[in-house]
């Protein structure tokens, strides 16, 4: 628990931060323009700067990870998603894994038993609910595009219909919005409930978990409840893409802290393990193809490295050898 | 019993009455706050003085992990974190597991070391964390404005201590990286944190003394080339008293079209002695132009279990031997993690082997594509081929008398991916195969317990833990099929499981599959076969006229 508390303490104060200054200091043009101008500096160079950095390391051998058959004799069938054989299928691998995490879906719980015996039972619910938050945290990404442009383009117009089929609330209620508010719930409990889970998770895992739960819970309330002039926020968030400067009047201050926790979120995520996002396209384990006897790979900084030849290795065990009628070279 | 295995009673009692992390018992202290605590069968002997010398690794002295200083080179902070800033240059691997870990907890029970010990810090992630915490603390991001917020922890001699403990209490399988979302490969943490630790001296004698020998000798057991020969005579010997087949080995012939190498523990050591002599009665059967090396006589490499530098060192001298002699292509035995080294780092490490040819098998005709590079074929693979070819006279009766299931080690599975080879061959040479649970096969395969560099006697304890999820799996189909032998294709395996099995699954026997093959195979000139290698009856081959099919 008590590793939960700093961050839960950092995202409250990270919250109230913007309220007090935009609705007491009149700090607005401070939290509506400035600091969102340094978060995307710093997201996009961040990340561009982890990636280069790992990209800066060479991958000296090449070390997939082979869960299925290999391609061998020609009348084996060979498993081309899990034992990849060329570029393409492990290509096909990673999108299987960035798009569906296949191999969180191989997920399993063991249980020990007296006897003692050990059972091993399928475990989902990570893989469902980690994908359903990460989907929804995609839609509902996708449908903010209509706060940056000024005529709405047709695919968001889509998603946001289809979101919004149930139709049941004033202003339509989006399922994404429910997803992903119970989806990070189920992640938050699942780190309390999980003791392994428990024992490992760190004030930095809770810290990315409460932040996106706070955003969306703001976003609801700004959307459902507590209304914001959103024709405001949409001028202020098209002048930014403009480089226009001006920041529009009477946007609630509830906005503000939306605003400014996606902007400390983006900051952060660099330096943190929300890097994940880049790295699970880097990792040698998957985005290799198991084809290490069939092509060489060559690693950049092989060593040379001096072996005991044969020669010296005659030299030490010459008479022996010869006692065991074994042929030498130098007689 | 051995002297270090712990009473199987008391075990029994911990696994079942012992709060565990395993079994949803909140640990009272937090991951690191544990100290680490070495007694009896739970360390390995370190390296010999001597032994550390001779391969020109750091700091050679007398020292042993109960002891509360372990001398340390001075200035050895400065060792592990300028080597770990070089191995972070180096290996992207290692680099971006320590960054993307979302500590998911997919990995958490996957680890047979987690499922045997249920010590928190054999959760491969813990695992990881025990070098990360040191990497966030010097390479400073957020960590040093936010004490405790990312887990950083100082670099101190208890670190190096756990380091010991728990990247030994890692045998390199990769099961956890199958699971982990992002791939990340724990071995991996591991290699590097054998490294970082073989850059200070601490290190395993278990490991480093084959190594030495290795280097001398040309295999791990260090064996001179005349006895090399004589022992393999021997068995040639033991092939004609058995089948009055003779054999003719030959020994570093040049103009041989085939180098065949092994881990020297199928010449020396049983069970993996009659796995030789399968392979032997094999060639003969073909009438393979094959020849053996006293040089290059270590198919398996120890090497790999400290650095890979070390593993190339070793390795290189297989495709020396082959050019010398002028072979067209390598054959290599029953191993895993020769084949790791084979078939993810040799070409890498010491090739390219242009002198050698494309491999292509002289019976069959078959061209081994897939290892056009490397030149170098797994004996299953080539026995697989010649049972499709129908070049080998196979009577599966002859293994009536075994009960079998299969043991997939770990670095075939998920560091080479031949799953179906073995498992076709098994079926062609014996008529009672059971599969284990499906969890514990395949590339979700368990471990011996013992890989990587610990199959040593005072292990014994964290061996037989390591080794549990495995012998549960053999349990269940000892009880369900009454399977009796367990069969594998590596001699790591050959050498551990059955201490393995005579502790949680006495009556069960470990078989290497070409030893199975041996058994089957109907040979020219053979006398009447009654018995199996191990001089074991055969069932219904008292009275019984030869089968043709
Ligand atoms: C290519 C894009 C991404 C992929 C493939 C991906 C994949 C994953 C996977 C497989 C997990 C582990 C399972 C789980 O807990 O759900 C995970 C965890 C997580 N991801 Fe992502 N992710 C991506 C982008 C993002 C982004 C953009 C964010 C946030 C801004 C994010 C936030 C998280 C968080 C907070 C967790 C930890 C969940 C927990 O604590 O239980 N991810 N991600
Ligand atoms: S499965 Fe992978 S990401 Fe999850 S905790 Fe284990 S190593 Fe970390
Ligand atoms: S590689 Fe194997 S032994 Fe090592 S942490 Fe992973 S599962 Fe455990």
């Amino acid at each position: 628990m008590k590793k939960a508390v700093m961050p839960l303490i950092m995202v409250v104060l990270l919250a109230f931060v913007p309220y007090v200054a935009v609705q007491f200091a009149g700090l607005g043009f401070l939290f509506g323009v400035i600091i969102p101008y340094v978060a995307i500096v710093v997201f996009i160079g961040g990340f561009i700067y982890r990636v280069v950095d790992w990209a800066r390391s060479p991958v000296p051998f090449r070390i997939p990870t082979t869960c299925g058959q290999e391609k061998s004799l020609d009348w084996i069938k060979p498993n081309r998603l899990e034992s990849p054989s060329n570029f393409w299928e492990a290509t096909g691998r990673v999108l299987s894994e960035v798009l569906f995490f296949r191999s969180l879906f191989r997920n399993t719980k063991a249980e020990l038993h007296n006897g003692p015996k050990l059972a091993y039972g399928s475990s989902k619910w990570l893989w469902l609910a980690g994908l359903a938050f990460h989907w929804s945290m995609l839609v509902v990404v996708l449908r903010h595009y209509r706060f940056f442009i000024a005529k709405v383009p047709g695919f968001v117009q889509l998603l946001e219909d289809v979101d919004g089929f149930l139709d049941i609330t004033l202003p339509a209620l989006y399922v994404t919005d429910v997803i992903l508010l119970a989806a990070v719930t189920f992640l938050v409990i699942r780190r309390f409930q999980d003791v392994k889970v428990r024992l490992i998770s760190l004030p930095a895992d809770y810290f990315p978990l409460f932040m996106i739960l706070a955003i969306a819970l703001v976003g609801v309330l700004m959307r459902y409840i507590v209304k914001v002039d959103v024709m405001s926020v949409k001028d202020l968030m098209v002048n930014l893409v403009h480089f226009n400067l001006a920041l529009p009047e009477g946007i609630g201050a509830l906005f503000y802290v939306h605003l400014f926790l996606v902007c400390v979120l983006a900051m952060y995520f660099p330096f943190s393990k929300l890097m994940h996002m880049g790295g699970i396209f880097m990792s040698p384990t998957r985005n290799l193809a198991n084809n290490s006897r069939e092509k060489r790979h060559v690693n950049p900084w092989n060593p040379d490295s001096k072996f005991r030849t044969y020669a010296e290795y005659e030299d030490e065990f010459r008479e022996k050898m010869k006692k065991a009628n074994l042929p030498v070279e130098k007689k | 019993m051995p002297k270090f295995a712990p009473k199987q009673s008391e075990l029994k009692k911990e696994f079942e009455e012992k709060p565990s992390l395993l079994k949803g018992d909140y640990p009272d202290k937090e991951l690191f706050d544990t100290p680490v605590e070495f007694r009896d069968g739970n360390w390995c002997y370190p390296a010999k003085p001597e032994i550390v010398e001779d391969i020109g690794f750091a700091n050679p002295r007398k020292w042993s992990p109960t002891d509360e200083d372990w001398k340390l080179p001075d200035g050895w902070e400065k060792t592990i974190k300028d080597g770990m800033k070089d191995r972070l240059e180096r290996f992207r691997s290692f680099k971006l597991f320590l960054d993307i870990c979302v500590r998911c907890g997919a990995c958490a029970d996957k680890c047979h070391f987690f499922l045997g010990t249920g010590d928190p810090k054999n959760m491969p992630v813990a695992r990881a964390e025990l070098i990360r915490s040191v990497y966030r603390n010097d390479f400073p991001l957020a960590e040093k404005i936010l004490k405790g917020f990312s887990g950083a922890r100082k670099l101190t001699p208890e670190v190096i201590k756990e380091w010991h403990m728990y990247f030994h209490q890692c045998t390199e399988c990769r099961r956890c990286s199958v699971f982990c979302p992002f791939g990340i490969d724990t071995a991996e943490i591991t290699m590097m944190g054998r490294e970082l630790l073989h850059l200070i001296g601490v290190n395993n004698n278990w490991i480093l003394e084959p190594v030495s020998n290795c280097n001398r000798t040309g295999n791990h057991l260090g064996i001179e080339p005349h006895t090399f020969v004589q022992n393999i005579e021997s068995l040639a010997e033991d092939i004609e008293d058995l089948t009055g087949v003779t054999v003719n080995p030959t020994f570093n012939r040049k103009g041989a079209e085939i180098l065949f190498i092994t881990p020297s523990g199928d010449v020396f050591a049983e069970p993996g002695v009659y796995t030789m002599m399968g392979y032997m009665m094999l060639f003969e059967h073909i009438g393979l132009d094959y020849t053996i090396s006293t040089y290059a006589s270590e198919g398996g490499n120890f090497g790999f279990f400290t650095s890979n530098e070390m593993a190339k060192k070793l390795n290189a001298k297989m495709y020396h031997e082959a050019e010398r002699l002028g072979v067209k292509w390598l054959l290599g035995g029953e191993c895993g993690h020769m084949w790791r080294v084979v078939h993810q780092y040799m070409d890498t490490m010491n090739g390219p082997a242009d002198f050698l040819e494309q491999p292509v098998s002289p019976l069959t005709g078959t061209t081994f594509t897939n290892a056009a590079s490397t030149k170098m074929v797994h004996i299953v693979e080539f026995t697989a081929d010649l049972i499709r070819h129908g070049k080998l006279k196979l009577d599966p009766k002859r293994n009536d008398h075994l009960r079998t299931t299969f043991h997939d080690s770990c670095n075939i599975a998920r560091g080479m991916g031949m799953l179906e080879e073995p498992r076709y061959v098994l079926n062609n040479v014996c008529n009672t195969f059971h599969e284990m649970p499906e969890n514990t096969i395949r590339e979700q395969t368990f471990c011996c317990g013992s890989g990587s560099g610990i199959n040593t006697e005072e292990y014994m304890d964290i061996r037989l833990r390591g080794g549990f999820p495995r012998a549960n799996a053999v349990r269940h189909v000892k009880e369900k099929h009454d399977v009796d032998s367990l069969v594998t294709i590596c001699a790591i395996d050959r050498a551990t499981l059955p201490a393995l099995m005579n502790y949680w699954n006495p009556g069960v026997s470990v078989y290497g599959l070409h030893e199975l093959v041996g058994n089957a195979l109907v040979m020219e000139g053979e006398n009447k076969r009654t018995e199996d290698m191990r001089e074991d009856p055969m069932a219904g081959f008292q009275d019984e006229v030869e089968d043709e099919d």
